[in-house]
């Protein structure tokens, strides 16, 4: 029982960091061009400013 | 197109604008434009939408879209000004659906959890902590993932009607009040796990509708031209400068260069062209007009640089009277009640009734009203319309996809449950039964040799004519000759030299009355005849059309002589000459007489048609009226797609038929058990997953549906 106690509040607090991340990524568009981030990946960097 | 920004540390004001650029193939694209255009000067930053072909350019007001157009075309790739998307408004709807499907899976998992002990045998103390908790998460997560369904249900039962959100609040606010009341009392059966489990299949399904609007709505979106984002307008000093269409005023001279939109009805006050009218009108012919002839803002102009004054602009247009019948033409057909909320007239009632029987039957019987009450729980809980409520949607998305992938858009579900419905078929002509555009229809009379010299004339110009050819002569794989010294001549054609002999491509000597252009090499000529031609298999999906009892007819706006050419070709009766008004006319006519008409048009006389029909399909060279009308949009040459999306969406009403029949036989099994007081939490659980996976299950047969 007293492991209870700890592991509920744990997994519960889990969860809500997950449904937080979730609202955070979904309010900074991070679903907004799901191809284009697969095309990025391949851009060659070199000549680019920073 | 202009959310103006504030800037954090600048002084200067950023403005956004968007550009289309259907070109955008690979990562090296996405580099290369935003390479180039982040060194620019009175560029801020530059993004670009893969997945919507789309790039975003945040800059100084300094710079206008013109300019920024011409930017991203010096880089290779031809681009497109883009209006605010008037379809996208409903975006954030979905947002919020997905906000609300997240917490619900998140409450349903943790409760679930819970649950499981208990159904494996706590009890006492361990039970009663483990359904407060419960509680604890399931309150705020209904509170929170309920709202889309008890605003609706608020809504419908506000104007006395029902419809299937009415069962489904009414069954989640019993059980969650009912498990409240278990758990204070320390009872031993709390629904919070089916209650929120219900929640979140709902929304489940919720998500997919809104996520198939949302897709289809983007791929319309990127296909919209806005006809003409602006004009290039002559100031006193002889100057130019651009203007956007909303700031154009009476009086003020644009010059529209041939192969652009007018923005704006006037007079031509300088030089003289033909014109496209076909999208306004319905005419396939091109219109010379000459000093002093009104033409009309969305017209295109054919062949040579004009100088317009302006007489009216925006609302006072010609387009504003066509805006006006189809908003009326519309109306009806917000009373298409949609298949789902059919059932539930039926399904809330008998539901309802079969709930309030078992709470009566028990009572008389003496069970007490606390073990009535929850029986009577049990019965909404098992018939609340978890699988009916996946059924449409899911049946409808797959399908959806499926026609996605085949070049057809279809905006919503219900013109899906229309499209199935219809009997009758009337097509435009022009842009729809023909393609639209002019194409050469004598290109054999060129040699090999000709063919290579007008393609290398051609692609050096953006006329109008020179792409129609360049189009044609790239479909055949010839490879451009080289040419040295190319020049455009404003008002003549594309002049260069070949091997010494100069070679020129442009207007005929002697007009015709079609379009025509000449190509000569030295002192050889040859006239190209273009002419806008009948898609390619249109005869083929008519007949297929008609096998699958839908038949068809014409209703043009075009004179009698090439309609009836049209006509002919295709063996189907046609009405020519026909007014925006006629059209809808006859759309009611046939209406009345009980056909279910699928209206096919493209241009702004058919936006009232599109509108008043009970479903309707544009091509994807429609006028962005004509699109925005529309049910569905198809973006092939062929007609085919038009057949395609009829037995598509007849194979989906027949799935979704199937699952409402699965439901009902789900029901007629786990009924009987809760009328008996038997369901636990626990079955209701296991029945709940097993219909709604059984429904999904069968909805993805259709993702083969469109060969």
């Amino acid at each position: 029982m007293s492991g209870l106690a700890i592991l509920i509040p744990v997994a519960l607090l889990m969860g809500l960091c997950g449904l937080g991340f979730f609202f955070w990524a979904m309010r900074n568009d991070q679903f907004e061009d799901l191809d284009g981030a697969a095309q990025r990946v391949l851009i060659d960097e070199e000549d680019e400013p920073s | 197109m202009n959310a103006i920004t504030p800037l954090g540390d600048a002084q200067t004001q950023a403005v956004i604008s968007r550009f289309a650029v259907p070109a955008i193939r690979c990562a090296g694209c996405i580099a290369k434009i935003e390479n180039g255009l982040n060194g620019e000067p009175g560029i801020l930053s530059s993004r670009v939408n893969f997945s919507t072909k789309q790039v975003a350019i945040s800059h100084l007001p300094e710079l206008a879209e013109d300019q920024l157009k011409q930017k991203i075309e010096a880089l290779g790739f031809e681009a497109q000004i883009l209006a605010d998307n008037p379809l996208s408004e409903e975006k954030g709807s979905t947002d919020k659906l997905i906000r609300a499907l997240a917490v619900a899976g998140f409450g349903m998992m943790n409760i679930m959890l819970l649950s499981v002990s208990v159904w494996s045998g706590a009890t006492g103390v361990t039970r009663d902590l483990f359904h407060w908790l419960s509680a604890l998460i399931a309150v705020p997560v209904i509170a929170y993932s309920g709202r889309p369904f008890f605003a609706s249900a608020a809504m419908a039962l506000r104007y006395g009607r029902t419809n299937m959100d009415v069962p489904i609040s009414i069954g989640i606010l019993l059980a969650t009040g009912l498990s409240l009341y278990e758990t204070a009392t320390g009872g031993a059966h709390a629904y919070f796990d089916g209650a929120v489990m219900l929640l979140f299949f709902l929304l489940a399904g919720r998500v997919l509708d809104g996520m198939m609007r949302d897709r289809a709505r983007k791929g319309i979106g990127a296909l919209l031209k806005q006809t003409a984002p602006g004009a290039m307008v002559l100031i006193d000093d002889g100057s130019t400068q651009w203007v956007a269409t909303r700031d154009l005023r009476p009086g003020m001279r644009m010059m529209v260069a041939a192969g652009s939109n007018l923005a704006a009805d006037g007079v031509i006050e300088k030089g003289s062209s033909s014109f496209d009218c076909s999208l306004m009108t319905g005419e396939s012919e091109a219109q010379p007009k000459g000093e002093g002839d009104l033409v009309l803002a969305g017209t295109l102009n054919l062949s040579s640089p004009v100088v317009v004054r302006v007489t009216a602009t925006g609302e006072d247009t010609s387009l504003s009277d066509i805006a006006r019948l189809m908003d009326e033409a519309g109306q009806h057909r917000s009373f298409y009640v949609r298949i789902a909320d059919r059932a539930a007239r039926y399904y809330a009632p008998a539901v309802h009734s079969l709930a309030l029987l078992a709470f009566a039957y028990w009572m008389i019987v003496g069970a007490g009203w606390h073990q009535s009450l929850l029986i009577a729980v049990a019965v909404l809980i098992i018939t609340c319309p978890c699988a009916l409520g996946l059924a449409v949607p899911a049946a409808q998305v797959v399908a959806s996809g499926a026609l996605l992938r085949k070049g057809v858009m279809v905006k919503d579900g219900s013109a899906l449950e229309r499209l199935a419905e219809a009997d009758y078929a009337l097509f435009d002509k022009t842009g729809t039964l023909t393609l639209g555009h002019p194409v050469p229809v004598n290109l054999d009379d060129l040699s090999l040799n000709q063919k290579q010299i007008a393609l290398a004339l051609a692609q050096a110009s953006h006329h109008p004519i020179s792409k129609a050819i360049r189009t044609a002569l790239q479909a055949e794989n010839i490879i451009p000759a080289r040419l040295d010294d190319v020049e455009e001549v404003p008002g003549e054609g594309m002049k260069a030299r070949w091997d010494g002999q100069p070679v020129m491509l442009g207007k005929p000597e002697k007009s015709a009355d079609h379009l025509s252009s000449q190509l000569s090499v030295g002192s050889d000529t040859v006239i190209l005849h273009l002419k806008d031609e009948i898609r390619p298999d249109a005869a083929a999906a008519l007949a297929r059309l008609q096998a699958l009892g839908l038949p068809a007819s014409i209703i043009s706006g075009d004179n009698i002589g090439s309609v009836s050419r049209v006509a002919d070709a295709l063996g189907l009766a046609a009405k020519a000459g026909v007014s925006p008004q006629d059209k809808v006319e006859a759309i009611t006519r046939l209406s009345d007489s009980g056909h279910k008409v699928l209206m096919v048009g493209d241009g702004l006389n058919d936006g009232p048609a599109l509108a008043a029909a009970h479903v309707s399909i544009a091509p994807g060279s429609a006028s962005d009226v004509g699109q925005q009308a529309a049910d569905a949009v198809f973006t092939s040459a062929s007609l085919m797609p038009v057949a395609l999306s009829v037995t598509v969406a007849r194979r989906t009403m027949q799935i979704v038929h199937q699952n409402f029949a699965l439901a009902i036989g789900y029901n007629i099994i786990a009924v009987p058990l809760a009328l008996t007081g038997m369901v636990t939490p626990l079955i209701a659980a296991i029945a709940m997953s097993l219909s709604s996976l059984i429904v999904v299950g069968n909805a993805l047969r259709l993702n083969g549906s469109a060969k």
